[in-house]
């Protein structure tokens, strides 16, 4: 445009301000999310590898590097064990179940139908419940003497059930509350894949006389095996880590023996209950730092067959 | 299919009766919680029991702690997260891949290892015991990033970008001009989602805040441990506690439902 030699430094100043603009800006704008990851996210997970390898206590001031020790000392606690046999039944008994749940009422939700938004809030209502209303809930449904649940079970003529105090039956109750609070979550993913199957499929299915549960098994199911694989990874992952059920639980169910060991039996400690008993309220974190980082293995080895699992699973029915 | 009605129905129904029944016990005497059958219709008792939380614990603090920090996070949320979903959607720079692969991959850490050391460097802050704990960490997270630079390439168009930087705009002003305008009804259901988590935020709190300054759930936790035997009182705290959620949620569930449907797809 203009030529005249005064207004040339004036453009080429605003030039280098441009490019840097352009240049910068972007890193800005992310800069805050991966700065308070690394300070609240990665440094903290880091530095629990670090503890793990101490004896490391709230109350000594000088923390003694022990190598492996934590790590050797667990792998002999009796406890450690319950707690990693509990969380992998109450994650099965609650998720195996929910997935195939949420997949048929997904495929239940999936056709052109009246009260559609009614029946998805219905659906969601449980899951923007928190998690502490659920258990206080869920407990007194649960009661021994004037549960809801005992009551309607007795019309079938079953006796008097305290579900807190078995190891199974405490694993039920708590794997029905873990359920009724994310079935309906995870079917709005399901049927969020589903509206993006091809019509045509389901068309050229029911002329040949397909029924809707096989239209469900080999066409639906292959088809969003994706978002399949995704919903059983996230749900392990959740699995690997339910704390507050039994430990709301324990609290208030009254069975006493202290909330955090899980019941007085430790019937239904989980291994994120059990890190927490360690650190929060025996504050030996480096015990607690060392139980954490097998839980991290464990959740990546369980997350890793799932995946492998579920693949194959889809494999064979597509 | 008259099967397939009466299903959603019934399950319409299991998902609403445990908090309607929660509601029944909340507006009854402690002795109905003996009666069998059960009480399935609401009693008159319902203002004299919450009160009665209002008087147990310090119930109108938790719920003003709740509201400050559920709506900080949720504002901070939604801000930072189109910040950063612009950039990854829209702006050219190197890394960008990897970092946005990066923050996806952040999901998947579980929260729950860290939190030892968390709390050690909470206490060197001198922040445990306040809400700084709470808000300082949950400012920007990954879904939020994640969900926004999925709407944002989606439904920003480049054209509207490249006119403003015709104009002379700086990226500051394009962001603050052309992307928010566009973003608002994705970071309106993010805010929501957010601030619907934070709200319902129960081990984090529980860990770094003391009973006499709790959150809501935290709250309602000493009601229910602290007072075993008195469901009433629990179940009209948890009553109490729930309704501003169970509101939102009636008023704008089909955007929420939409927004999850929205940010789950692509996962």
């Amino acid at each position: 445009m203009s030529a005249l030699p005064l207004s040339v430094p004036r453009r080429h100043r605003r030039g280098v301000r441009h490019t840097l603009d352009v240049r910068v800006s972007p890193y800005a704008y992310v800069a805050p999310f991966f700065l308070l990851f690394c300070a609240f996210g990665l440094f903290p997970l880091a530095y629990t590898a670090w503890v793990s390898l101490h004896e490391w206590t709230l109350l000594d001031e000088e923390q003694t590097f022990v190598g492996l020790d934590n790590f050797a000392t667990l792998l002999t606690d009796g406890y450690f064990w319950n707690a990693a046999f509990n969380t992998l039944s109450i994650g099965v008994l609650s998720t195996a179940p929910q997935l195939l749940l949420a997949i048929w009422l997904a495929h239940l939700l999936n056709r052109p139908m009246r009260f559609q938004t009614l029946f998805r809030i219905s659906l969601l209502l449980p899951n923007v419940t928190s998690v502490v209303a659920v258990v206080v809930i869920f407990s007194q449904l649960f009661g021994r003497d004037y549960g809801v649940i005992n009551w309607v079970l007795s019309w079938f003529g079953a006796g008097t059930i305290d579900w807190a105090a078995g190891t199974a039956t405490s694993h039920i109750a708590l794997s029905t509350m873990i359920m009724w609070r994310w079935t309906g979550y995870n079917a709005l993913i399901f049927l969020a894949a589903m509206q993006a199957v091809p019509k045509e499929l389901y068309e050229a299915a029911t002329l040949d006389g397909a029924s809707s549960f096989t239209q469900l098994r080999r066409i639906t199911v292959p088809m969003i095996r994706p978002t399949i694989v995704f919903v059983v990874i996230v749900s392990t992952i959740g699995a690997m880590q339910i704390i507050a059920e039994p430990l709301l639980f324990g609290a208030s169910s009254g069975a006493g023996g202290g909330a955090v060991s899980g019941g007085p039996d430790r019937q239904y400690q989980t291994l994120a209950l059990f890190v927490y008993e360690q650190g929060f309220t025996k504050f030996d974190f480096g015990y607690a730092s060392a139980a954490s980082w097998l839980m991290f293995l464990a959740v990546v080895l369980v997350a890793g067959i799932n995946f492998l699992l579920t693949r194959r699973l889809k494999g064979g029915l597509g | 299919m008259r099967l397939r009605y009466l299903t959603l129905i019934a399950v319409a129904f299991f998902s609403a009766f445990p908090l309607y029944y929660s509601v029944v016990v909340a507006s009854r005497h402690n002795s109905a919680l003996a009666e069998v059958p059960p009480p399935l219709l609401p009693g008159g008792n319902l203002l004299a029991n919450v009160s009665r939380v209002f008087d147990t614990v310090p119930f109108a603090l938790a719920l003003l702690n709740s509201f400050v920090v559920a709506g900080s996070i949720a504002v901070a949320v939604m801000f930072f997260s189109t910040l950063a979903g612009f950039a990854f959607a829209k702006l050219r720079f190197r890394g960008r891949n990897i970092l946005l692969l990066t923050t996806v991959a952040t999901m998947m850490v579980p929260a729950l290892l860290g939190s030892i050391p968390l709390y050690m460097l909470m206490v060197k802050l001198e922040w445990t015991g306040t809400m700084y704990a709470l808000v300082v960490p949950a400012l920007v997270n990954a879904f939020g990033v994640f969900f926004m630079t999925q709407f944002l390439s989606r439904a920003l168009p480049t054209e509207l970008l490249e006119a403003g930087r015709v104009d002379g705009c700086t990226t500051w002003k394009l962001f603050w001009h052309v992307v928010l305008p566009v973003a608002r009804p994705a970071a309106a259901v993010l805010g929501m989602l957010t601030f619907m988590s934070a709200w319902n935020d129960y081990f984090w709190p529980l860990v770094v805040l003391t009973p006499d300054n709790p959150t809501v759930q935290v709250a309602l936790s000493t009601l229910a441990s602290g007072y075993v035997n008195d469901y009433v009182l629990g179940l009209a705290g948890t009553a109490v506690g729930t309704l501003p959620l169970v509101l939102v949620f009636v008023l704008f569930g089909k955007q929420i439902i939409g927004g999850i449907m929205q940010g789950a797809v692509k996962g």
